[in-house]
C-alpha cells in the first residue's frame, strides 16, 4: 500500500503540474506533492526497517534494504532540491529566461522524473527497470534544452541519442537475461523477476550471463557516466537548469549504478568468478583517473562539478567492483555523501552563477563580500566533496582506499593520484571564487540557502556519527550484495 | 504434430524473412533520399510483423500474436506516419543527403554480420526456438542500424537509424525468447512511441535555433 502512494504521489503531481505549472502557486505545489513523497518513503523504510524486505502485488513491486534506501534518499534528495527549485525559478522567470508554458512543462517533468527514479528502484521486474531508465531519460530531455539556446539544444541531442543507443545495449542485455532466465523459470512475467531470478542464479547459463552483464553494464554505466561513455554527462549538467544538474548527478547517477549492480548479483551467482567485479573495477578505475584530470581543464563551474560527479561514479563502481563487506558498506555510503553533497553544491553554484550572470568560472569572484552564505556555502560544498575530514565523504574514501590496499594494492597509486589531482584543480579554482574581489550586486530574489546547509549538516553529521540503526541498514544491504 | 507437419514451409518462409531484413538493413545503410528511408523503415517494420506472426502460428504462442499487433500498429503505422508528417511540416520531404564512400560503408558492414553471426553463435546454439538461426540476423541488424547512425550527418535519417536499431532489437528478442513479457513489451513500445513524440518537438527546436538539421552545426560543446 505505501508503495502506491510512493509511486502515484509523484504521477499524480505530474499530471496535476502540467495544467497549473504555471501558476503562481505552482513552485509550492511542486515542493508539496515532493514532500509527500518522502513521508510516503519515510513510512515504508519504517516498515522495511521493521518486518525485512517485502514483496508487494504478486512479487512485481519488491523492497529491501538495499533500494529503500536508494528510495528514501531519491525522495529526500527530490523534495529539497524541488524546496532550491521554488527560489532559484523565481529568480530565473525574474530574468525573463522562461514562458508559463517552459514552466509548466519544468514542473511536470521534475515530478515524472522523480517517479520514474523510484519505479526503477522498487520495481521487481529487470524488463520494467530497463523501461523506467529510459523513461527517465525521456522526462529530463526537454528539461535540458528548457533555455532553447544553441548550446542547451546540442547538450540535449547528444543526451538524447548517447543514452538512446546506450541504453539500447542495455535492452539487449535484458533480452539475454530473459533467454538464460526462460530455461529454468520458464515463459512468462515471472522470469525476469529479480527475486526469482535471485534463488536461480546459480543455476543460468553462465556463458549468456556474462554476455548480458557486459552489455547491461555498457548501456546502464552510459547512465551513470562511467568513462568512455560519459560525453553526455558534463554538457547535459552544464546547459539544463541547476535544479536539474542537481538531481542528475545526485540521483539518476545512482539509479543506473543500483541497475548495475543488481545485474553483479545475479552474474556472480551464476559464475563464480570475479568476472563481474574486475570488470567494474577497470571501468571505475579509468573513470576515476580520467575524469580527475579532464577536471583541471575546465572553465565551465558546472562542468566542473560534473566531471567531479563522473569521478565520485568511477570511485562507487570501483568499490562495488571489489566487493565483499567492507568494500560494499563504503560504497553504499559513498553514495549517501555523494548525492547529498553534489546537489548541496549545485544548490550553491544555482546562485552563484545568476549572481554573477555567468557560468565562467575566471568571472565568478568574491562570493563571501556580496552574499556571504553562498560564498560559505560553496567552500564548505567544496571541502566536503574533495573528500575532508570531518566530512562524510572522508570516511567513505578513507573505507575505499584502505580496502584497496589490503586486495588489490596496484590500483592504490592510480587512485591516490587522481583524488589528489581533483583536490589540487578544484580547489585552486574555487579558492579565488569565493575570496577574490567583486563588483557584483545581491540577487533580486533571497537565495534558497537552508536545503543546502541541511545537506552539508547531514554529510557533518554522518562523517562523526553514523546512528547505530543506519549502520545496521547498510550492514544488511551489504551483506545481502555480497 | 500439426507443428511438424507445418514445418517446412513456415521455416523457409521465416528464414526468407530474416534474409529480407538482412538486405533491408544494407539497403537502409546506403539510401540518400529521406523519403525513402522512412519506407524502408515501415517495410522493415511489416516484415517484421510477418516473421513475428509466422512463428506465433508456427509454435502457437498465442502471445506473439498480440507482439505481431503492436509492432504493426507502432512500427508500421504509427511512427511511418508521424515521420512522413515531420518530413512535411519541416519541408524536407525530398532532402537528398550526400553519403561519402557507400562502398566502403558496405564493405564494413559486412564485417559486422560476420562479427554478429560469431557473436550469436554461443547464445543460438543454447536456444530452442525454431528462430534460432535468425539471431545473427537480429544481431547484425542491430550493428548496421548502429553504424547507420555513426555515418550520417542530419538529424532525421540519424533518428531513424535509432528506430531501426530497436527494431533490430525486437527481432533479436522474438529470435531468442518469442519475445520478453508482454508487461515489458508494453513498456518499451510506449518509451518508443514518447520518444518519437520528443524527437519531433526536438527537430523543431533544432530548426528554429540552427535554420538547419545537420548536426554538424552542433559541434560546440567540446573538450578543448
Amino acid at each position: 500500500m505505501e508503495i502506491l502512494i510512493l509511486l502515484g504521489m509523484p504521477l499524480f503531481g505530474g499530471a496535476l503540474l502540467a495544467l497549473t505549472g504555471h501558476r503562481r502557486f505552482a513552485p509550492e505545489l511542486n515542493s508539496a506533492m515532493s514532500l509527500a513523497t518522502l513521508i510516503a518513503s519515510a513510512v515504508l523504510t519504517a516498515r522495511v526497517v521493521r518486518d525485512g524486505p517485502i514483496t508487494v502485488l504478486n512479487d512485481q513491486f519488491f523492497i529491501d534494504p538495499f533500494n529503500v534506501f536508494l528510495v528514501t534518499l531519491t525522495a529526500f534528495v527530490g523534495f529539497t532540491t524541488a524546496m532550491f527549485s521554488r527560489p532559484y525559478m523565481h529568480n530565473e522567470a525574474a530574468h525573463g529566461k522562461l514562458s508559463t508554458a517552459r514552466l509548466r512543462l519544468y514542473h511536470s517533468m521534475y515530478q515524472m522524473f522523480t517517479f520514474t527514479m523510484l519505479l526503477a528502484l522498487t520495481t521487481n521486474n529487470m524488463g520494467i527497470l530497463w523501461v523506467a531508465m529510459e523513461a527517465a531519460t525521456l522526462t529530463t530531455v526537454l528539461l535540458v534544452s528548457l533555455y532553447r539556446t544553441p548550446e542547451s539544444l546540442e547538450a540535449a541531442w547528444k543526451y538524447f541519442i548517447l543514452c538512446g543507443v546506450g541504453i539500447a545495449q542495455a535492452l539487449f542485455g535484458t533480452i539475454l537475461l530473459y533467454f538464460a532466465a526462460e530455461k529454468v523459470l520458464g515463459e512468462g512475467g515471472n522470469a525476469l523477476l529479480w527475486t526469482h531470478l535471485n534463488e536461480i542464479k546459480g543455476t543460468l547459463e553462465p556463458t549468456v550471463l556474462s554476455l548480458s552483464f557486459i552489455f547491461m553494464l555498457v548501456g546502464y554505466g552510459t547512465k551513470a557516466g562511467l568513462v568512455p561513455l560519459h560525453n553526455w554527462l558534463p554538457d547535459a549538467h552544464a546547459e539544463g537548469p541547476t535544479p536539474i544538474s542537481a538531481v542528475l548527478s545526485g540521483l539518476l547517477l545512482n539509479v543506473a549504478l543500483y541497475a548495475v549492480v543488481r545485474a553483479k548479483v545475479l552474474v556472480d551467482g551464476a559464475l563464480h568468478t570475479p568476472f563481474a567485479g574486475q570488470l567494474m573495477m577497470g571501468f571505475g578505475l579509468l573513470s576515476v583517473v580520467m575524469a580527475a584530470f579532464f577536471l583541471s581543464r575546465q572553465k565551465d563551474i558546472k562542468r566542473m562539478f560534473a566531471y567531479s560527479s563522473i569521478e565520485h561514479m568511477g570511485l562507487i563502481t570501483f568499490a562495488f567492483g571489489m566487493g565483499g563487506p567492507v568494500a560494499t558498506f563504503a560504497a553504499l555510503l559513498h553514495m549517501t555523501m555523494h548525492s547529498l553533497t553534489k546537489s548541496a553544491i549545485f544548490f550553491v553554484v544555482g546562485h552563484a552563477a545568476q549572481k554573477s550572470g555567468t557560468q565562467v568560472m575566471d568571472s565568478i569572484r568574491g562570493l563571501i563580500k556580496t552574499n556571504p552564505t553562498i560564498g560559505w556555502g560553496l567552500a564548505l560544498g567544496t571541502l566536503a566533496i574533495l573528500g575532508m575530514p570531518p566530512f562524510g565523504v572522508f570516511a567513505s574514501e578513507f573505507l575505499i582506499l584502505t580496502t584497496a590496499m589490503h586486495e588489490h594494492t596496484w590500483a592504490t597509486p592510480f587512485l591516490l593520484v587522481a583524488l589528489g589531482v581533483a583536490f589540487a584543480s578544484i580547489f585552486g579554482k574555487v579558492q579565488p571564487m569565493v575570496f577574490g574581489e567583486t563588483t557584483g550586486k545581491r540577487l533580486p530574489h533571497p537565495p534558497a540557502m537552508i536545503p543546502v546547509f541541511v545537506h552539508l549538516a547531514l554529510v557533518l553529521m554522518l562523517g562523526l556519527y553514523i546512528p547505530p540503526y543506519l549502520v545496521t541498514w547498510y550492514h544488511q544491504a551489504a551483506a545481502m550484495l555480497g | 504434430m500439426a507443428v511438424i507437419e507445418h514445418l517446412p514451409i513456415a521455416q523457409q518462409l521465416l528464414n526468407l524473412f530474416a534474409a529480407l531484413l538482412l538486405l533491408i538493413a544494407f539497403a537502409m545503410l546506403s539510401q540518400r533520399r529521406i523519403l525513402s528511408l522512412i519506407n524502408l523503415f515501415a517495410l522493415q517494420g511489416f516484415i517484421l510483423t510477418l516473421s513475428i506472426a509466422d512463428s506465433a502460428w508456427l509454435t502457437h504462442q498465442n502471445h506473439l500474436y498480440y507482439s505481431a499487433a503492436l509492432t504493426l500498429l507502432i512500427k508500421v503505422i504509427i511512427l511511418p506516419w508521424l515521420l512522413h508528417r515531420l518530413i512535411r511540416q519541416l519541408n524536407i520531404e525530398w532532402d537528398v543527403e550526400t553519403l561519402i564512400n557507400i562502398p566502403t560503408t558496405m564493405l564494413i558492414g559486412i564485417v559486422l554480420v560476420v562479427f554478429a553471426f560469431n557473436l550469436a553463435l554461443p547464445i543460438s546454439e543454447l536456444s530452442g526456438t525454431i528462430l534460432r538461426h535468425t539471431l545473427g540476423i537480429a544481431t547484425a541488424s542491430v550493428l548496421l542500424s548502429f553504424m547507420m547512425m555513426i555515418t550520417r550527418r542530419k538529424a532525421v535519417p540519424q533518428v531513424i537509424g535509432f528506430l531501426a536499431m530497436e527494431n533490430g532489437l525486437f527481432f533479436a528478442a522474438t529470435s531468442a525468447t518469442y519475445g520478453m513479457p508482454m508487461v515489458v513489451e508494453l513498456g518499451i513500445a510506449l518509451d518508443v512511441l514518447v520518444g518519437m513524440f520528443i524527437f519531433g518537438i526536438f527537430f523543431f527546436q533544432i530548426r528554429e535555433t540552427f535554420d538547419s538539421l545537420e548536426i554538424r552545426h552542433m559541434e560546440k560543446l567540446k573538450e578543448d
